[in-house]
């Protein structure tokens, strides 16, 4: 048995279903990210498990105790909201001694509680100012110490770091990492941003329209996705779309050349349309443009080292740092691909002809025999 | 002459005229209650009325009535505003709706409504002795300034967030009564002084319902000595005047102190 059960949990506001039967175990110790976009259900499930929403149906238990109809302040759970909701009357220590104070914990034990806590954010020299002098990733860190002073059974994150700035939501999120495995506490961390589902979590739940899509690790996630809406929502993809040419060889024709598809099922006949997905990174940068070698040597649609290659036209190019993110023509489909910055290489050129190689397990197939 | 200039010269005219406006008219009160001696100006006015016993007493009266209003209002608009906040938000217009009704409704109408309800004969007679006559006016004057407190303690709710603040104080395991004690009062404080220092206002100088009540307040005593006397009406204007404004500036002193706690 799980340490959090959540199970076929269904919440409706009035005619509107926003979590239609939704089931998760998670272990002890796990870190859990619920993705999804906005209006998914993934924050109502959390409040669920909060105690702040009661389920329409389902049942929700933590540590084998059902506590599905118990008020919040009965859960032992810490929750670290997006706007802080750090208390403005009292200063960072009594903010953090707040849940302590509440449980009525004698007062030494209070101090040196408090003082743990704000060593281990790092803060202990804000003890004695007020929320509004200290800064958002400052006031964040104080939230975290006190949704976590308490000893609660499971910690709740509700997008706590998309109200802070991009340097400081990357620091944020490893020492809000770190800090998970140092304690072993149950996590579920909710987030509409896949970079930081992805980088944090041990297992990734991605949400739509109030169901799960897919539960995995991220690698499982991103590389194998189990529905079109994991793999058009996970990382950027390329949607080319063709005809089918023989769908026992799994050979597709975008624009004048064929390439083999790996993944995904296709069937149908020859001439109707799919469409196919290719993530940026799969996608490489040839120099030079061979026209015979295009075509595929035997008509298999692979060249010789068993690469799908197709010829296009530079469109875009988009200097990112550390990565150049190129946007292709090929005929009527764009293809994005990720090359790594050189500063010592010419950049590419708007307008260039070249030619991109990828490999029949990049392939994935979206819609064939539609 | 560049728009921007035209604009400022325009808002130094408005400024000045709206000034001359309010303030022409207090000085030639003032001046007037300086005129109790003939041929020269003297506080003879404010002597006489600061002295007379029943300015006192009539004075303290308001002033307690005042202090009795704006607990009662603090104990009804603070809960109703916050669970309004919290819970019922869609019941939110039709409790500004009830609050204001106080505004567009004429006080007698009000009074008139009040002693049929609770005259000597009737279920509650709240009109049958002094003591309880005065908690029927206290509870006048809680109706009369529930647009003021209502709205103060209102708009200093939505201003803290009251429901991330109330659920992050459950989850840390504090019942709701906590909650409203230890976070949502404190942080909602110079609201509700804002709110009590209108409500002190408002009675201080109120006259219909006490005078209909007929009880010894300040507003029905304002009226008698302007029947009766010439110069003391303006020396008490004045008075009353500056009772009104010394709130005016409680409330700006302590809501620009929480300011510039906050900027510090």
């Amino acid at each position: 048995m799980a340490f959090l059960e959540i199970k076929d949990i269904r919440k409706q506001f009035q005619q509107n279903v926003v979590v239609k039967g939704f089931d998760l175990g998670i272990e002890k110790g796990e870190f859990i990210s619920l993705l999804g976009p906005s209006g998914c259900g993934k924050t109502t499930v959390l409040r669920m498990v909060a105690g702040f929403e009661s389920p329409t149906a389902g049942q929700i238990r933590i540590d084998g105790k059902d506590v599905t109809v118990l008020r919040p302040n009965q859960r032992n759970v810490g929750m670290v909201f997006q706007a802080y909701a750090l208390f403005p009357n009292m200063t960072v220590a009594d903010n953090v001694a707040f849940g302590l104070k509440v449980a009525k914990r004698p007062a030494a034990e209070i101090a040196s509680r408090v003082d743990e806590m704000l060593n281990m954010i790092k803060l202990p020299h804000l003890a004695g100012r007020f929320p509004y002098q200290c800064s958002g990733g400052q006031q964040q860190r104080v939230a975290l110490a006190r949704a976590l002073a308490h000893k609660p059974k499971v910690l709740l994150l509700d997008e706590p770091l998309s109200a802070l700035d991009a340097k400081i939501r990357v620091s944020l999120r490893e020492d809000i990492r770190a800090l998970q495995r140092e304690l072993g506490i149950t996590t579920i961390f909710v987030t509409h941003d896949q970079e930081e589902a992805l980088s944090m979590s041990d297992r990734v739940v991605v949400m739509n329209e109030g169901r799960a899509e897919q539960v995995g690790t991220p690698f499982e996630i991103y590389n194998q996705p189990a529905t079109k809406f994991v793999a058009s929502f996970v990382g950027t993809l390329s949607i080319l779309k063709g005809k089918l040419v023989d769908a026992a060889a799994r050979k597709i024709r975008i624009g004048d050349h064929e390439i083999v598809a790996g993944r995904g099922t296709l069937s149908g006949r020859p001439g109707e349309d799919c469409a196919i997905a290719l993530r940026p990174e799969a996608a490489v940068l040839e120099n030079g443009v061979d026209h015979h070698a295009l075509n595929g040597a035997n008509g298999s649609g692979l060249n010789g080292q068993g690469r799908n290659r197709i010829g296009g036209t530079i469109e875009e190019v988009h200097f990112l740092g550390s990565v150049v993110r190129i946007k292709v023509k090929v005929q009527d489909n764009a293809l994005s691909l990720d090359t790594f910055n050189n500063p010592s290489a010419v950049p590419p050129q708007r307008g260039a002809p070249v030619t991109v190689s990828f490999t029949p397990a990049d392939v994935l197939v979206l819609e064939a025999g539609a | 002459m560049n728009p921007a200039s035209q604009s400022r010269i325009g808002a130094w005219i408005a400024f000045v005229v709206g000034s001359l406006y309010f303030i022409v008219p207090l000085i030639g009160t003032f001046e007037f209650s300086l005129r109790l001696k003939r041929d020269e100006y003297s506080f003879e006015a404010y002597r006489v009325v600061l002295t007379d016993p029943k300015f006192l007493s009539s004075f303290g009266y308001s002033t307690l009535m005042a202090l009795i209003t704006i607990v009662i209002g603090i104990v009804l608009v603070v809960p109703t505003a916050y669970w309004i906040q919290l819970r019922l938000p869609k019941l939110r217009p039709l409790v500004e709706f009830i609050t204001l009704l106080p505004l567009v409704m004429p006080a007698i109408i009000i009074v008139f409504g009040y002693l049929r309800l609770y005259n000597s004969s009737s279920w509650i007679p709240l009109t049958a002795n002094e003591r309880s006559t005065d908690l029927l006016l206290a509870f006048s004057y809680v109706t009369l300034a529930l647009p003021y407190m209502y709205r103060a303690v209102e708009t200093g709710m939505r201003a803290v967030d009251v429901r991330t603040l109330t659920e992050a104080g459950e989850i840390l395991g504090a019942s709701m009564i906590t909650i409203l004690f230890k976070v949502i009062f404190p942080n909602v404080r110079v609201a509700i002084l804002s709110g009590a220092f209108l409500t002190f206002a408002t009675v201080i100088g109120e006259f219909t319902m006490a005078s209909l009540l007929n009880r010894p307040a300040f507003g029905p005593y304002l009226q008698l000595i302007g029947a009766n006397r010439a110069y003391e009406p303006s020396a008490l204007a004045i008075i009353a005047f500056l009772v009104t404004w010394a709130c005016m500036g409680l409330i700006n002193v302590v809501g620009g102190a929480k300011r510039q706690a906050k900027r510090a």
